[in-house]
């Protein structure tokens, strides 16, 4: 293992990990914004305390989604200097804009929104929560383009005299093709996550809620009121994971087809597919392999005829390229120039298969789940029904969390399948590390973010445990700013 | 003017907006064991008090202030890619140490209050004091290695290490930065605060005010006498003034003008700073001709071009709304304005964990 396999892991570690909390923000910031937004004009007591609950979980996960995207940005300098050197003139610019636009408004805003009780009106105050999710949006966008950029470079020309990539159309970089299907993927599936955070803790909620009030026989005491609320949560959840998911589905159809365009090698590996398909004849989706995956060539056990065929070109019939011959195909356009790992013609050029394979099953798999998830939560709770079986536990926990390892296999899968290229056909990932940093400044930072990021984890899983155990708050009547005593406690404060 | 030289100012305009606000709520972290420690208290349960109204007068705003540090490591990124590359790949270890503690001191604002235990506390009061030091004196330390040179090789990188950055004027220069945001951070404390908090954060005032006059006068000068313009004596000399300015206006009770004192200061000393880099950005102490300068660190005019336009426009725009938040959260704060911690309200019992509700 040298310092690019440790940079690479890295990489892969961090942005994985950062990317739990990414969608859960995206997410549940639109949530958490409706759910305001319904208080600010019902006033239904129900909504001001599931604003405020799901908010306190929004900022215990937006507090470390903040703190690991700070690696991020940084990571590009400490370990891929020659990659930020290189492409820097183009994949810097929507960095520097995310920031502007994007953090400001999602930092400054949030700050009003939590702090915001009882000291603004009610309306603005809505509206803050708003203004943040429009904040992750902006924010998605602009990262978006920069990663489009990496699977599909436009816009750009190469300058031999300096030797780096340069921007010449900053507009082509924005709506990118590849960036046009990846925004409204990655936005529903975050969409997904957010709905289904919102079912998981409502249904565990109304559950034990219901438990409760039938332990003391009395259905009006304490919580029983609890009851219908955490339903609704639950149902709505359900339904905005549902509708998601079904988004997810037919953007991800389509970025199939742009990806088997712009970058073939990509969906060949997804399918462990050696030998190309001649049109006319239909390529099979394999559901089980065995065999040789990374071998020369696989064998199926599990087949839907011509689906393949299908999710690549839309046509049932359509040619599928094998890796066998796009290999030939890519040493052909691309050369070996310069660059020794592309030269070796049993891997140069071909990612790692068994990734690729079963991180695009696993990522199809377990978004189909999360919606399978939905469609029985809300058969279940159909017409006012309570289900409290002990099933409904573990469709709590499989909620969030199916949802949440499909992003990840998605990003490994997409990250994976584009190597060994940092940039899709203008640099290798291996000439893109930082040359002057050592083997042992590597290890050192690769021990810190592990023991760091592993310890956060626990902090913050007993922290929203712990949160979500406590449930809604009793409601409480706000204080309107314009009544607000001077010498008053603060409606909140750290 | 050159894009790439009004790019150097922006990007030392946003490490001065970075410095002049984050500064502050670096400084309020420094002194949470101080102003909110046992000796100024009249018991655990004061203390304690005391601690969240120091936190509370940064609550709705440090995150913001954050941002104009990611926005200046962006926008390096975006005009002078070299310049990012180079010194976020040499920097590597001091960055790492960065990384960590503004990863722990943020944590500590946005989970410290929300568990009622004193340990909890106690631990993210850690962790918010040595995660505001850390950093403060970091980006002392390396910006004044950035000014002083650096070994850089013919292709743009690196070749120190990390004891190679530990020199006496770079150490001078972490302490100066320290010692200045304490000031600072004194004074907004004193601005947002009322009773004895306010007296007590105005007498720190004076008191680090004094040792940051020493350090920051020392460090001006030691830099100046090596890498120093005309025009940086006067706006070293200007921020000494305002620093000296500010620290009368705070013995009189004029806290505002104090803060816009020591803000002035912390400002001029970064634009020090700048002026005596540029045109280098990352001068090479191996060889001159392999500085890093505004030129050669840069991107292209086009890339140049589109940045400036987002900048002009939207800069305003985020200034706006970043000032009208601290008009919101402009009332000063006491320990009377903080509320109880309330137990949380815990229906069928905290301890059961959260797949044990009461079973039937």
């Amino acid at each position: 293992m040298d310092a690019t396999d440790l940079a690479r892991w890295q990489f892969g570690i961090t942005t994985v990990y950062h990317f739990l909390f990414v969608p859960i923000t995206i997410g549940l910031s639109a949530i958490v914004a409706g759910f305001h937004t319904a208080w600010v004009r019902t006033h239904n007591p129900e909504w001001l305390r599931l604003t405020r609950f799901f908010g306190k979980l929004f900022t215990i996960n937006f507090a470390l989604g903040l703190v690991t995207g700070l690696v991020q940005e940084f990571q590009f300098g400490m370990n891929w200097s020659s990659y930020s050197r290189f492409v820097g003139d183009i994949f810097g610019a929507p960095l520097a804009v995310e920031a502007l636009l994007a953090f400001f408004l999602e930092s400054t805003f949030l700050g009003l929104w939590i702090f915001g009780w009882g000291r603004i009106p009610e309306r603005l105050h809505a509206a803050t929560m708003w203004v943040v999710h429009v904040g992750t949006l902006l924010s998605a966008y602009f990262i978006l383009s920069a990663n489009s950029f990496m699977q599909n470079p436009v816009g750009f020309r190469f300058n031999a005299e300096t030797g780096r990539a340069e921007l010449t159309d900053f507009v082509a970089i924005l709506l990118n093709k590849v960036q046009l299907v990846t925004f409204p993927h990655v936005i529903l599936s975050a969409y997904l996550v957010g709905g289904a955070v919102v079912m998981g803790v409502a249904l565990q909620l109304m559950r034990r809620e219901w438990l409760r009030c039938s332990e003391i026989h009395d259905e009006d005491a304490g919580g029983a009121a609890d009851v219908p609320m955490y339903r609704r949560a639950a149902r709505l959840g359900a339904v905005v994971t549902l509708v998601a998911g079904m988004g997810v589905a037919a953007s991800g159809d389509v970025q199939g087809k742009i990806m088997t365009e712009v970058q073939p090698m990509k969906m060949a590996a997804a399918e462990a597919l050696y030998e190309s398909v001649p049109a006319g004849e239909g390529a099979p989706f394999s559901v089980l392999t065995i065999g040789s995956l990374d071998g020369e060539r696989a064998r199926p056990l599990i087949e839907v005829p011509n689906l393949l065929s299908f999710l690549a070109t839309g046509s049932f019939d359509g040619a599928v390229k094998g890796i066998n011959d796009l290999k030939a195909e890519y040493a052909q356009t691309y050369g070996t120039a310069g660059m020794a790992e592309l030269a070796d013609p049993s891997t140069g050029y071909v990612p790692n298969i068994p990734t690729t394979y079963w991180m695009f099953r696993l990522m199809i798999g377990l978004g189909m789940a999360a919606s399978a998830v939905a469609l029985v939560v809300l058969w279940a709770t159909r017409r006012g029904r309570t289900p409290t079986g002990r099933w409904l536990l573990w469709l709590a926990v499989a909620a969030p969390v199916l949802p949440l390892l499909g992003n990840s296999a998605g990003w490994v899968f997409t990250e994976v399948g584009r190597q060994p290229w940092v940039v899709f056909g203008l640099m290798t990932t291996a000439s893109g590390v930082s040359p002057g940093v050592s083997l042992g400044e590597v290890v050192t930072s690769m021990t810190v973010f592990t023991l760091l990021y592993g310890a956060l984890a626990v902090v913050e899983v007993k922290l929203l445990l712990r949160t979500v155990r406590q449930g809604a708050a009793p409601f409480e009547q706000p204080v309107d700013p314009a009544e607000q005593d001077e010498d008053a406690p603060l409606a909140f404060a750290y | 003017m050159e894009l790439t030289t009004f790019w150097f100012i922006l990007i030392g305009v946003l490490w001065t907006g970075y410095f002049v606000l984050e500064g502050f709520d670096f400084g309020v972290g420094l002194l949470l064991p101080v102003l909110g420690g046992r000796r100024l208290s009249r018991d655990a349960a004061d203390a304690e008090k005391r601690r969240r109204v120091l936190l509370n007068t940064i609550g709705p705003v440090w995150d913001g202030n954050e941002v104009w540090v990611i926005t200046a490591a962006g926008a390096t990124f975006a005009a002078f890619p070299n310049w990012y590359a180079t010194m976020f790949s040499g920097f590597y270890l001091p960055l790492l140490l960065v990384l960590v503690a503004l990863i722990v001191r943020n944590l500590g604002f946005d989970y410290r209050h929300k568990r009622p235990e004193a340990q909890w506390k106690a631990r993210w009061d850690l962790a918010i004091f040595w995660g505001s030091l850390v950093p403060a004196f970091v980006w002392g330390l390396l910006l004044t290695n950035i000014v002083r040179g650096v070994p850089i090789d013919a292709d743009m990188e690196f070749t120190g290490d990390v004891l190679s950055l530990l020199d006496p004027t770079a150490l001078l220069g972490g302490l100066a930065f320290t010692a200045l945001f304490v000031t600072h951070g004194a004074i907004f404390l004193a601005l947002k605060t009322d009773g004895p908090v306010r007296a007590q954060a105005r007498t720190v005032a004076a008191v680090a005010g004094v040792a940051a006059a020493g350090l920051a006068v020392a460090l001006l000068a030691v830099l100046g006498s090596a890498h120093g313009k005309p025009v940086t004596w006067v706006t070293s000399g200007a921020a000494a003034l305002a620093l000296v300015t500010a620290l009368a206006a705070n013995r009189v009770g004029r806290e505002g003008r104090a803060f816009i004192g020591t803000a002035a200061a912390i400002g001029l000393t970064v634009a020090t700073y700048f002026v005596m880099l540029f045109p280098d950005v990352m001068p090479s102490t191996s060889n001159p001709a392999w500085s890093l300068t505004t030129e050669n660190a840069a991107s292209t005019e086009y890339t140049l071009t589109v940045m400036t336009w987002v900048a002009v426009v939207f800069t305003p725009v985020v200034l706006l709304y970043q000032g009208w938040t601290y008009w919101v959260f402009r009332k000063r704060l006491t320990t009377r304005h903080i509320p109880d911690d309330v137990a949380p309200a815990t229906p069928a019992g905290d301890a059961t964990g959260v797949t044990g509700p009461v079973r039937t």
